[in-house]
């Protein structure tokens, strides 16, 4: 008999369980490691002394990062999965579903029927750190964050999908007045979703569900979301009190069927006898070779800085600049000589105007008497709200306020990258006009709240975490795609035992390397430019300056106002740019300064935008979170031509057909909103009853997110879900949706494919939806090319499942089909020209929208076209200009349909006048890797602007809207 | 920069001193046939190199979003190129190239794209393609070439197909390799010395050479690799996860790429079958297919005979198995194929599959990822792991969900030693157009 000790290394925190001789739990301890996973371990075996001293000990090691310790100590590993399984079965017996949510790692494990068990993919991240991370920028301890949960109202949808997504969902709830404890609980929501779709991955979690892991034992906000979302019975959700202890504990059963024992001293000395976990990973070069080095950076970027002068006793006139960022409020008051008389550069907390109140309180009273404002401008994601709250002058984009202040520290400025806590921001100019606005998205966000939300988990504030840094020798690698991956890189430089030196530097690396290879994609310096302006609160971070510097070869300017150049080029924005006596808020009625928010949904469109009504003292209103002009104007603004819209309320009258043969149910997605016309005229023609599924929303969504088996494939294709279930919900019997690897043959394009997502996307719904047994899913193979084989081919599919269908009425209805969809698409190109002939006489700019077919669905979009209609743009389909493009050549194989019409549609663009393309790409859309650079080209090439905007289910529009101005803003100032 | 990029040809003259550079995937097969092209009078060099230096240079001249192989590919080219042993002036690359509506086709375009970005727009690059897509007067196959190369594709697959056997198995680390390459350098003298065929005798003596190796006659898990063709063969891209899988104690079981081949000629029946599309004969197609069935089954009677080792699976049996999963239109990338292989493993008793790819695969999000619900309801017992591969997925992430994996497999080892599972017979037949 002897005691079993079993240990759990996870990503954060080390959890230690001893059973004694009747499998009972003597000792457990539940502690964080800050990467110190070694050392940490060898103290906890020390302080096992007085329970394990003249025991006979088995023992096993698991956990992510114990696989370290188990191959250099030689002690067993057992999987982390498999030893909760372990336990569960031990401990549990009736338990149908674990679900174990992890510093990093989420797990479920279905234990009825075939045991699944399944962790989340490489890109997941809605787990223990990310809750952490939201807890940071809601500014409130996790238990805080768990306690206003608790008092919710409402809960908001927020991307589960990946912490980036929701992360900026958050940001713009906070910055539109959402309440802390709606967010918070929105937040726990988003988590539970994420576990649903991107764990459960088509098996239904129902039965007996039991909880595990840290967070599930701590957060009760966090089981009450599970419970409601999973919609749990009581006595069905089980919280066992040693939640966080499961993984341990299954270790120490797995020991118990080991052979080796230990005395207490031989377990002692095997992990005191490890001084390092072996395979110390080839690091990066140092930042520095030498002091030397050193002193000449620290000199040359003492150069570029502004003069500063106090603010007490100041008199004359003074221009005020706030740029109100997704987490920090920057200001800046500069006196009429560009003297920097104030600063203000901290986190907002989660309230931007109150902060905003705070700060021009404090500006009034050091100011005195003599002071006045001659001035103000703002700019950034609050830019909105502040302007209306405190009667702010002016308002302008963050790419202008940025460039002016970079003007100031070098005219000759041809490249700006802006690194914050929440984005990265690069601008390239050429005569004097921005030329294009790159922006990071999904995928690419590693930056400064990135850098210190790691500060904080490894415990060190983030000024002493940068200081480390240029001490570290080897930095380490640690890739450069997304913060989750980020997380587990760190996680396997702390398993190979790195220093918090040489991870700290590895993260300013992988943020600057994240910027210049996911965000600016350069292939060299020449790329980037010649006189290079780095700016942001990130850049204040030596090491990350640093690390740009050697990663482009090149020296750069920062200014020592780097983290303030927003407000500053606001505020000499606001020099140069306010006429006549400045409104701005005045010390007294800034005393009573008041505001009040409600949130409430818009019902004017199928959009629903989530509304926030702010009222402030002065009796202004600001509405955000809307799309289009509507909630502001009335129902009855009338909008300029919009093609997207057009071409959806034409889809719609063939969204249902009256007929006597029985009802057939087409989803409205991916290849059928291009062939939709077709397939209703086909089917009413042969005297079906046709409807489709409803238009996609959220809600539509969320009801298929459990059977998605792949949670990397794009947004369009997870909808397919949510529509099948919304056509099973109608009672539809008979659903068709075609397999169709090619489209028709528009003689544009060398192949005519279409991707193989929405090709054969079909199959999946097939393999992963389950449908009830009197249900018919028809998914034939088809192609529509050629008449007479289409007509043979369906005669024959149909005739299996329906009875006398004559070959003749097929060959009817197949006629009247291909007629209606070559009038649709010719209706489409003629009100294309209409449009744009509307813009051309009217002086309109135009904006050709191009993405597929699908993104024309709203919620694909986010009514992206309606932002750019009420920034005053003719907006224009790819298809509705494509059959006036030129062939283009092309430097890819020119295979794809939709891929031709945008190649097309782009060179039509670059002979128009007044006229621009952006580009709609959905988020893990591969093939789109492809077409963006060859358009981008097309359009560059001939001196066009480019713009590309990614969409996923995020439906933040800040960061549209900032690309949407800059492009305005360049097309104003010339380019057209 | 926006210049348009110009196909620069391979030409005769260029034959005569010009390197050509390879990517590195098949390890054996590659051993092989590089010796062949050799002999042809081509310079051929694979290119390979230090991993993170290949992901580095990939990601600084291929677009990001790209798949990993892709980046892979491009990025060991251009880092060879960058390395200084090649002259520019004097070096051709070469890479296969299939047409199909998965973005990999376009491997060719983006190459010549980064090439252009580094400032190497003078380096022709040769397509290796069936489908008549490009051409290039200086690279072309002469029949010895040919029946050579194909040669050393039978042998590449069954020496893949023995080693991982015997490798799992040896009582002596390295017995497997160095019999292995033993195998390699007689094939490879034969080969120069113009002697083809006896294919038959070749196949007797590597099966023989490999019975000698002590070895231990353990219950192993055995663990089926699938995926997306370079991800599943290149342990440039799968971070060697054959060697992985061998020391934690499990016998991998990697297919050859003769299937492939197969399910790339049987496709060309597709189309016709399904849409009617017209072809003025299907003759050579029927026949290529016919003498790669021949060949196929020539080792599997070889193994057969022998009698040591288990033996590969037919394709003629593996395209049934798909029916009533995948329809045998899902045609692009890996297609059905893929979905087809983990059927094939679970039919030939292997129930633990990794599954490997690209982060972001759009045919595996069907034919791989889309398929694992149907196929695990079919048979419970599979046990299958999907790992996704890209420049920044860690190692630690992937190896914890392969132990995982195999601990389960281990597991039901136990539990079931021996006793063979009930089939439930599919749910749904699918659906399509067949003539």
């Amino acid at each position: 008999m002897c005691y079993k000790l079993g240990i759990d290394v996870g990503s954060t925190t080390l959890k230690a369980v001893v059973l004694d001789h009747n499998n009972q739990v003597i000792y457990k301890s539940y502690e964080r490691h800050f990467s110190k996973v070694l050392e940490k371990t060898v103290e906890k075996i020390r302080e096992l002394d007085r329970l394990l001293e003249g025991q006979h000990v088995k023992a096993a090691i698991t956990g992510s990062a114990g696989l370290g310790v188990a191959n250099a100590s030689g002690m067993d590993f057992v999987q982390e999965v498999f030893a909760t399984a372990g336990s569960v079965k031990q401990l549990y017996p009736q338990t149908d579903v674990v679900i174990e949510l992890g510093g990093e790692d989420a797990k479920i494990i279905f234990l009825q029927g075939a045991i699944e068990e399944r962790m989340n993919s490489t890109c997941a991240g809605g787990t223990g750190a990310f809750i952490d991370q939201m807890a940071s920028l809601l500014n409130v301890s996790v238990d805080e964050m768990d306690a206003l949960s608790l008092k919710h109202t409402d809960v908001y949808p927020i991307a589960s999908r990946c912490s980036v997504f929701a992360k900026t969902d958050v940001q713009a709830l906070l910055n539109q007045g959402a309440s802390k404890e709606n967010v918070a609980a929105s937040i726990f929501g988003a988590v539970v979703s994420q576990t649903i779709a991107g764990l459960a991955q088509g098996r239904p979690i129902e039965g007996n569900v039991l909880f595990l892991g840290g967070p599930l034992a701590f957060l009760d906000g966090l089981k009450e979301q599970f419970v409601k979302i999973l919609k749990l019975k009581p006595g069905e959700a089980i919280f066992p009190e040693l939640a966080q202890y499961f993984v341990a504990l299954g270790a120490a059963y797995y020991a118990e069927g080991l052979e080796r024992t230990y005395s207490y001293r031989e377990l002692l000395s095997i992990f005191e006898n490890l001084t390092d976990l072996g395979d110390k990973p080839q690091g990066a070069e140092p930042l520095f070779r030498n002091e030397a080095e050193r002193q000449e950076f620290i000199q040359r970027h003492a150069k570029a800085h502004v003069e500063k002068k106090s603010l007490a006793g100041y008199r004359g006139k003074a221009y005020l600049g706030i740029d109100a960022g997704s987490t920090t409020t920057k200001v800046v008051l500069m006196s009429g000589e560009k003297e920097i008389l104030y600063t203000y550069y901290a986190s907002n907390q989660g309230s931007p105007l109150s902060r905003v109140q705070e700060i021009l309180n404090e500006i009034y009273e050091q100011g005195g008497e003599g002071l006045i404002i001659a001035g103000s401008a703002v700019t950034g994601y609050g830019e909105e709200i502040i302007k209306n709250a405190f009667d702010i002058d002016l308002g302008l984009v963050e790419t202008i306020a940025h460039y002016t202040a970079a003007k100031h520290f070098n005219p000759e400025v041809d490249f700006i990258i802006d690194i914050g806590g929440q984005d990265i921001k690069c601008f390239d100019i050429k005569d004097g006009t921005i030329n294009s606005v790159m922006l990071n998205e999904a995928c690419s966000s590693g930056c400064g709240s990135f850098l210190e939300t790691f500060a904080k988990s490894l415990g060190y504030d983030i000024e002493e975490f940068a200081k480390l840094s240029l001490r570290s020798e080897h930095p380490v690698d640690l890739g450069t795609r997304c913060t989750v991956f980020m997380n587990s890189s760190v996680k396997q430089a702390q398993k190979n035992g790195a220093s918090v030196e040489d991870i700290s530097a590895g993260l300013a690396l992988s943020v600057v390397r994240n910027a210049i290879y996911k965000v600016i994609r350069a292939h060299s310096p020449d790329d980037l430019g010649r006189h290079i302006v780095v700016q942001g609160g990130t850049f204040l971070n030596d090491a990350v300056l640093r690390s740009f510097e050697k990663l482009i070869g090149r020296e750069v300017v920062r200014p020592d106002i780097a983290g303030l150049m927003g407000a500053y080029g606001a505020a000499l924005f606001a020099q140069s740019h306010v006429q006549g006596e400045s409104h701005t808020i005045r010390k007294e009625d800034l005393k009573h300064f008041t505001h009040t928010s409600k949130v409430t949904r818009c019902g004017l469109c199928t959009n629903h935008c989530g509304l926030t009504v702010s009222t402030f003292a002065n009796g202004k209103k600001y509405i955000s979170g809307n799309r289009c002009e509507r909630p502001l104007k009335g129902a009855e603004a009338k909008g300029l031509p919009n093609l997207y819209q057009y071409k959806l309320d034409k889809l719609k009258e063939y969204c249902h057909a009256e007929g006597k043969r029985g009802k057939i149910g087409i989803p409205l997605v991916l290849n059928n909103f291009e062939n939709l016309p077709f397939w209703t005229t086909f089917f009413r023609e042969l005297d079906f009853e046709v409807v489709t599924s409803d238009m996609s929303s959220r809600k539509l969504h969320a009801a298929g997110e459990h059977t998605i088996p792949s949670d990397t494939v794009c947004y369009p294709a997870k909808l397919v879900h949510g529509h099948i279930i919304n056509l099973l919900n109608k009672g539809i019997k008979t659903i068709f949706y075609p397999c169709m690897t090619y489209n028709f043959n528009e003689n544009i394009s060398d192949n005519r494919y279409n991707c193989p997502v929405v090709a054969y996307y079909p199959e999946v719904i097939e393999g992963n939806v389950k449908m009830p047994d009197d249900v018919t899913f028809l998914y034939p193979y088809l192609d529509l090319e050629n008449e007479k084989v289409f007509i043979k081919k369906i005669h024959e599919f149909l005739g299996r499942h329906f009875d006398g269908l004559s070959l003749w009425e097929v060959k009817k209805a197949a006629k009247a089909a291909y007629t209606a969809y070559y009038a649709f698409k010719a209706d489409i190109a003629k009100e294309g020209e209409r449009a744009f002939r509307y813009a051309k006489e009217n002086g309109l700019k135009t904006i050709v929208l191009a993405g597929r077919p699908y993104h024309i669905d709203a919620e694909i979009n986010h009514g992206i076209d309606k932002l750019i209609s009420t920034l005053g743009f003719v907006i224009l389909t790819e298809d509705s200009v494509a059959g006036m493009g030129e062939e283009q050549k092309v430097s890819v194989l020119n295979q794809w349909t939709f891929h031709a019409r945008m190649y097309r549609a782009a060179e039509w663009v670059t002979r128009q006048k007044n006229t621009q393309m952006v580009q709609l790409v959905s988020f893990g859309c591969g093939i789109d890797a492809i077409t963006t650079d060859e358009v981008c080209d097309i359009l560059r090439r001939k001196g066009k602007l480019y713009t590309q905007i990614k969409i996923d289910e995020i439906n933040n529009l800040g960061a549209v809207k900032i690309r949407l101005r800059s492009l305005l803003a360049a097309m104003e100032e010339g380019c057209d | 920069m926006f210049e348009e990029i110009q196909k620069v040809e391979f030409t005769k003259e260029m034959k005569k001193d010009y390197t050509i550079l390879v990517p590195s995937m098949l390890p054996i097969h590659f051993q092989l046939i590089v010796p062949i092209l050799r002999d042809s009078g081509y310079h051929i060099e694979i290119a390979g190199g230090d991993t993170r230096q290949i992901v580095e240079e990939g990601l600084a001249d291929v677009h990001n979003d790209i798949c990993y192989p892709c980046l892979l590919v491009i990025g060991q080219m251009m880092a060879a190129l960058k390395s200084g042993k090649y002259d520019p002036d004097k070096t051709a690359l070469m890479i296969t190239q299939t047409g199909g509506g998965c973005r990999a086709s376009n491997y060719l375009s983006l190459m010549r794209k980064a090439l252009r970005s580094i400032g190497y727009p003078q380096v022709p690059v040769i397509s290796l393609n069936f489908s008549n897509l490009e051409k290039n007067s200086g690279f072309q196959f002469t029949v010895p070439m040919l029946v050579k190369a194909g040669e050393a594709l039978l042998y590449g697959d069954l020496l893949m197909w023995i080693y991982n056997q015997c490798a799992s198995h040896e009582l002596h680390k390295g017995d497997s390799k160095k019999v292995l390459d033993q195998c390699v350098d007689k094939l490879t003298r034969q080969f120069q010395k113009n002697r083809y065929g006896g294919l038959k005798k070749n196949y007797r003596s590597i099966l023989d050479a490999f019975a000698q190796i002590p070895r231990d006659d353990a219950e192993k898990p055995k663990v089926g690799i699938v995926g997306e063709i370079y991800m599943k063969y290149s342990p440039l891209g799968n971070n060697h996860l054959e060697e992985f899988l061998i020391q934690e104690g499990a016998e991998p079981v990697v297919s050859g790429v003769m299937d492939f081949l197969l399910y790339c000629f049987t496709n060309r029946f597709v189309d016709r079958k399904l849409y009617g599309f017209k072809r003025l004969t299907d003759l050579p197609t029927k026949l290529g297919i016919q003498i790669l069935y021949g060949f196929q089954n020539g080792i599997i009677h070889a193994v057969k005979e022998h009698g040591v080792f288990q033996a590969p699976t037919p394709f003629k049996h593996l395209i049934t198995l798909v029916e009533g999963t995948i329809s045998r239109g899902a045609k692009m990338g890996e297609g059905w194929l893929l979905t087809a292989e983990m059927l094939e493993l679970i039919d030939s008793g292997v129930n633990n599959i990794v599954c490997t790819q690209p982060f972001g695969c759009l045919p595996n999000h069907i034919v791989a990822k889309g398929m694992t619900r149907k196929i695990k309801d079919r048979f419970p017992k599979a046990n299958i792991v999907a790992i996704d591969y890209d420049p920044s997925a860690t190692k630690i992430n992937q190896e914890n969900r392969l132990k995982l994996m195999l601990a389960n497999a281990r597991m039901e080892e136990k539990k079931a030693s021996g006793v063979h599972q009930p089939e439930k017979q599919p749910s749904k037949i699918g659906e399509e157009i067949l003539v």
